[in-house]
């Protein structure tokens, strides 16, 4: 029994999702192989074969896996399925975006955004935006999984796999990448930041986000927001945390101004720590907050920001 | 050109449903239907292609029980030409209506495949990838902007991070995300000559399709609950409080 992970990468450093889904894999109960499909990826491969737990590490290097397109990384996996128990990547757009072609060409079943592996298996899975969890038996030859990276811990370093070459699938000619605009910040990235400040629709506007930054900065924490801020077009969409967005599990996250939707709360209320601030009492976020603050938000987070020192 | 319109029927977004008590699944008697917002989101993708000159004929598809004519009805009110209904009562998985999705492009020859990047009930988020893949068709997923030019289509994505964008050659497979554009409201006058418009059905036998489930459910639970904490006073009392009892600052 070995499980292949499809690393998500950026062709030098692995994402942090890649580390989290490792430790699904190996929980999978065999060896764990990974496969980098980038260009110029000997860095990212590098990496991978020192995370513990990782028993070699598969590298397809070509121009047409620079940037990660769906129909190219999915044949390369297929070409390489034979002799795995299991395949799996994270369930992140990127992971999203190429596994269910893998399964769908192996002719199984994918079991999406997994929490849990409860056996080979056998695992849990969130339905219903996380209202009623799932525990599923795959009857298919080969388990192909996407992985929620909050249910599982990161793998650590120590290992020192083989790193070994394979042949590229041919470009498939079908899709092309055009370009990427990547939002440029010094803050931490929204699913791997240990604390999160995130603001809702109570923001009013764009402009006024600007008052969470400085508690941001105290805190070193990522922005978010709630779906309503962002279809508001307050702030930029891979903000959002929610069922169809972002789904986070800081030790502290600090909901400003969000109410609380069934959609919101599915993507934050495996946080540690949850702090509401809202100025109505009813609001359905403090059913899940451990502190909640009710009150003007424009007159709170400054007051938080001082209080912090 | 022809654009097919993948659309489901699930439990309204509104609703919070209920485990039952046997954990055999989710209570879902009694409780308001609609159609998975992503896919509303598709249909009016399609019809303002069609509006915008670039399409020439919509076509809905369900698949599901009989009650989905309801969800058919709706996307045709919102602009689509017509209707088709793949009946069943089994209990469909995303590999099974991928393949049904096949059969029936294989009949229908669309140039453009739309449909929502995921179910809010099973919260899957496959079957576009899947029908994409069986079909050898490129894809691009999570979809905020479709522009359509010269056999090609070039598709603005929503990824970690930001915004991607590819080219695709047609035929392609389109997945939805929010911000492709907001569904319009459906008029009465529309609801009406929805109700004419032609509704073909067709039985999964009839594709050649198997649509055996392939993952058994085991059980169904309620995720831990998360017990509502205490409102504090003030912002001192919250400082010191995730100081000391939380220990997470």
């Amino acid at each position: 029994m070995t499980a292949l992970v499809i690393a998500e990468h950026d062709n030098a450093h692995l994402k942090g999702s890649t580390l989290n889904t490792i430790t699904a894999a190996a929980k999978c109960g065999g060896d764990v192989h990974v496969l980098i499909a980038g260009h110029n990826c000997g860095r990212a491969a590098e990496a991978a074969s020192q995370i513990a737990g990782v028993a070699k590490v598969l590298v397809a290097d070509a121009a047409h896996f620079a940037d990660g397109l769906a129909e190219n990384v999915a044949e390369q996996a297929l070409a390489l399925a034979s002799g795995y128990s299991h395949i799996l990547a994270p369930a992140t757009a990127y992971g999203k975006n190429i596994l269910p072609r893998v399964a769908a060409k192996l002719d199984v079943a994918q079991i999406s955004e997994i929490t849990k592996v409860d056996s080979p298996d056998t695992f849990e899975r969130p339905i219903y935006a996380g209202n009623a969890i799932a525990t599923v038996q795959s009857t298919d030859a080969v388990k192909v999984i996407t992985v929620r990276t909050t249910g599982f811990d990161a793998a650590a370093t120590g290992g020192s796999a083989a790193i070994e070459n394979v042949t590229a699938v041919a470009d498939s000619g079908k899709s092309s990448f055009v370009s990427r605009e990547l939002a440029k910040s010094d803050r931490p990235e929204l699913t791997a930041a240990k604390v999160i400040v995130s603001g809702g629709r109570g923001m009013g506007s764009g402009e006024n986000f600007k008052i969470l930054e400085p508690l941001a900065d105290k805190l070193g924490a990522a922005m978010g927001a709630s779906r309503a801020a962002v279809d508001a077009g307050f702030v930029p969409n891979d903000w959002q945390v929610g069922q169809t967005g972002k789904i986070v599990a800081p030790q502290l996250y600090i909901a400003v101004g969000i109410s609380g939707a069934i959609q919101h709360l599915a993507g934050m209320k495996d946080s540690k720590t949850i702090v509401a601030i809202n100025k109505d009492p009813e609001a359905p976020i403090f059913s899940v907050a451990d502190y909640g603050i009710v009150g003007d938000l424009f007159e709170i987070v400054p007051q938080l920001v001082a209080e912090l020192g | 050109m022809k654009v097919l319109v993948p659309v489901k029927r699930v439990v309204d977004f509104n609703v919070k449903v209920r485990v039952k008590s046997d954990g055999s699944g989710v209570d879902i008697a009694n409780v308001k239907m609609s159609m998975n917002p992503f896919d509303e989101i598709a249909v009016e993708e399609a019809v303002r292609l069609k509006e915008a000159g670039k399409v020439t004929e919509v076509v809905a598809v369900s698949c599901g029980v009989t009650q989905c004519q309801e969800t058919l009805r709706t996307a045709m009110a919102i602009g689509a030409d017509r209707g088709i209904l793949v009946d069943t009562d089994a209990d469909l998985q995303p590999l099974a209506v991928a393949k049904l999705l096949k059969a029936l492009a294989d009949k229908e020859q669309p140039q453009l495949i739309i449909l929502g990047k995921q179910a809010i009930d099973d919260d899957c988020n496959q079957t576009g990838q899947m029908l994409a893949a069986l079909l050898g068709w490129p894809q691009a997923t999570f979809a905020s902007k479709v522009v359509l030019e010269d056999g090609e289509a070039s598709v603005t994505r929503e990824v970690d991070g930001g915004l991607e964008t590819v080219a695709l050659t047609l035929p392609a497979v389109v997945t939805t995300d929010l911000r492709l554009n907001e569904p319009r409201y459906v008029t009465l006058p529309n609801i009406m000559k929805a109700k004419k418009k032609q509704l073909d059905t067709v039985k999964p036998a009839d594709l050649g399709v198997d649509v055996a489930p392939r993952l058994k459910t085991l059980k169904v639970a309620e995720p831990p609950k998360r017990s509502a904490g205490i409102k504090v006073p003030d912002v001192a009392t919250l400082v010191s409080k995730l100081k000391t009892e939380a220990k997470v600052i």
